[in-house]
């Protein structure tokens, strides 16, 4: 064995003992944004909170285009950071060819599954956070005309239009959705321009509630509406202090929930398929200060009401990604 | 399709438009002088995160328009000097401009407002509000005539008004001035300007800084007129859709205008109508809504503009015989 080698040895070994000290989680947004006040800033929320109350700390890397995903899992994976979460359904192809590359590692990914035994799989259930502010919707319209905006046209999103095409039918089944996707291409999570024209014509049309479900797209969605005086309801985060009094009220996704859950776990992270929904308290709909004004007393009972029933399983709503079709439109 | 609609999608139109013209009058300029211009992208984009930081910042949207307008010149100055007094390649400076400009603004603005490249959202004083025409609500009682005052033509934001009249006047420029001759002399026969006694070199930078002006309004009204706050890379290729109208238009003012109308028609018509159904046919596909502006642009170019002759000398950096 010459010397080389054994220098080579040496330095293995420790780059491997830096590695395992090195054993942070990390996070990776997607192409939103870390900032697009919605998704993946819920999911920045979760990391910060979790760094608060363990006082650890953590990477992250915010994507900045499609062909980083495999490289950005196997940077994290291979710097030893464990567990490695990812936010959004377009990491799962990457993640499904990377992770078993690393069994040791333990991955979560949000809004998708992926089968593999080192993989947390955490969905929500958005069609039952959707039909509560549907109906909240369908319980305020006066021109009994509510849009729908959605991010990029994936089966994820018709589930978000889905629910809450049943929770404003529940509330009046003779009320009209308007249903626009932005686009088909990851760029429709980061358009505001478009998301605001979109929420114009659909006010053009007699919508005065419009509901979106698209990113930092939904920002341009929530301006045109405040805009135009009528009422936005938001998404993922709490969105209704973006336009106070203007925001009717936003659907809760609890991503922040899930990451920090996911960061908590650690090395021994559990893995499998992780469903949050209603009763779970992973969705729900915000109700602050900002929308007290907008929601009756009356109107909460209804919504609280629902809520119950959807929990105990008295009513079912239906799930866009179980048959890819939507009973109601 | 009933009138209300009709008034309603060109009625976007105008909004969609706008940066459009702007951008297609900027490289009208920059190229009638001979000086090819990729980077129109890139400067309305400094522009419009310029415009908005500036703007969130001092609460005045004519200070953030300054600092925008300012920020695109200087972007075409560079682009000037790279190409007219260093002789460099026109092209390769208009890229390296794009991706200088959508790299620095989110860095900028990251650093600035810690807000992941975008502006706080601007709101009041700090952006264009849309201008009601004088009796809008009396006259726009009158059926017909009435909302195209009132719904198309009055609340739009200044910028709009702007745009619509900058064709107009980039054509008189053109067209019906000593200066506006001698630019389009300086982009077909610089050696013959040179032999007049006229400065190709100062013509040149004249034609680029006016570029730098109007794609600086376009990136204002992006981030200040028509959005309220600037996001990473929101320009979303409108200085190529710009250049492609500008081709479309054989570089002419008028053409230019109803060029960029046209793209603009198309978007809106794409936004508004997601599904159409025909009888007999089905639903049309989203996707294919959304395409349609792109083919319909590929069908125009291929069939129906003719042969596009672009200025002479364009691309090609003047250099003095000795």
């Amino acid at each position: 064995m010459g010397k080389s080698s054994r220098t080579l040895a040496i330095a293995a070994a420790v780059s491997a003992a830096a590695f395992t000290a090195a054993a942070d989680p990390a996070i990776i947004y997607d192409l939103g944004g870390k900032f697009d006040k919605s998704f993946n800033e819920s999911a920045f929320r979760g990391a910060e909170t979790w760094k608060e109350k363990s006082g650890g700390e953590y990477r992250e890397i915010e994507l900045q285009s499609q062909a980083q995903r495999e490289q950005a899992i196997r940077r994290l994976a291979e710097a030893g950071n464990n567990p490695v979460v990812m936010t959004g359904f377009a990491f799962a192809a990457a993640l499904s060819s990377v992770a078993p590359e690393f069994p040791d590692t333990k991955f979560a990914i949000i809004d998708m599954v992926v089968d593999e035994p080192n993989v947390r799989s955490v969905v929500f259930k958005e069609h039952e956070g959707s039909f509560l502010v549907g109906l909240v919707a369908g319980l305020t319209t006066e021109s009994n005309v509510v849009g729908f905006v959605g991010g990029m046209d994936i089966p994820l999103i018709r589930r978000f239009a889905c629910g809450y095409v049943q929770g404003v039918k529940a509330a009046n089944a003779d009320i009209r959705i308007i249903q626009n996707m932005t686009g088909n291409e990851p760029s429709a999570w980061n358009d505001p321009v478009k998301g605001a024209e979109l929420t114009r014509a659909q006010i053009a049309e007699g919508a005065d509630i419009v509901y979106h479900a698209a990113g930092g797209t939904g920002v341009g969605v929530l301006q045109a509406a405040a805009d135009a005086g009528i009422l936005g309801i938001g998404v993922d985060a709490n969105q209704n202090h973006l336009h106070p009094g203007s925001v009717l009220t936003s659907m809760l996704k609890r991503v922040d929930l899930a990451v920090e859950e996911a960061f908590s776990g650690g090395g021994d992270l559990q893995t499998g398929i992780v469903v949050l929904g209603l009763a779970e308290d992973g969705v729900g709909y915000a109700l602050d200060e900002n929308n007290a004004s907008l929601i009756s007393a009356e109107m909460k009972s209804t919504v609280d009401d629902y809520r119950s029933k959807i929990m105990s399983g008295e009513i079912a709503v239906h799930d866009y990604t179980m048959d890819d079709s939507c009973p109601q439109s | 399709m009933d009138f209300a609609t009709l008034i309603q999608i060109l009625d976007s139109m105008l909004r969609l438009s706008a940066p459009l013209i702007f951008a297609c009058l900027a490289g009208l300029f920059s190229e009638r002088a001979g000086i090819f211009d990729i980077g129109l992208e890139g400067k309305m984009l400094a522009s419009a995160f310029f415009s908005a930081a500036v703007a969130a910042s001092t609460g005045s949207v004519w200070a953030g328009m300054a600092c925008g307008v300012f920020a695109s010149m200087v972007l075409a100055a560079l682009h000037g000097a790279a190409s007219i007094t260093f002789r460099g390649n026109q092209l390769i400076s208009g890229v390296a401009i794009n991706f200088f400009a959508s790299g620095m603004t989110a860095l900028i603005g990251q650093n600035w407002f810690k807000l992941g490249g975008r502006t706080p959202s601007l709101s009041g004083d700090s952006r264009f509000l849309p201008l009601e025409w004088p009796l809008a609500e009396t006259i726009g009682a009158i059926p017909l005539v009435g909302s195209v005052y009132s719904e198309l033509l009055s609340g739009h934001t200044l910028l709009v008004y702007v745009a619509l009249l900058a064709a107009p006047v980039s054509w008189w420029v053109l067209f019906r001035t000593r200066f506006g001759l001698r630019l389009r002399a300086v982009g077909e026969n610089p050696e013959a300007v040179d032999t007049g006694g006229l400065s190709v070199a100062g013509l040149r930078y004249r034609a680029t800084l006016i570029c730098g002006l109007l794609c600086g309004l376009g990136g204002a009204y992006l981030s200040t007129g028509f959005a309220a706050g600037f996001i990473r890379d929101m320009t979303a290729g409108k200085g190529f859709i710009a250049l492609a109208a500008l081709i479309f238009a054989k570089w002419r003012p008028g053409y230019a205008l109803f060029a960029c109308l046209l793209f603009g028609l198309l978007e809106a018509i794409a936004i508004r109508f997601q599904s159409i159904e025909i009888s007999g046919v089905g639903t049309v596909p989203l996707q294919l809504m959304q395409a349609l502006p792109y083919i319909l642009t590929v069908i125009i170019l291929a069939g129906f503009v003719g042969r596009a002759i672009p200025p002479r000398a364009g691309g090609e950096p003047y250099i003095k015989e000795r």
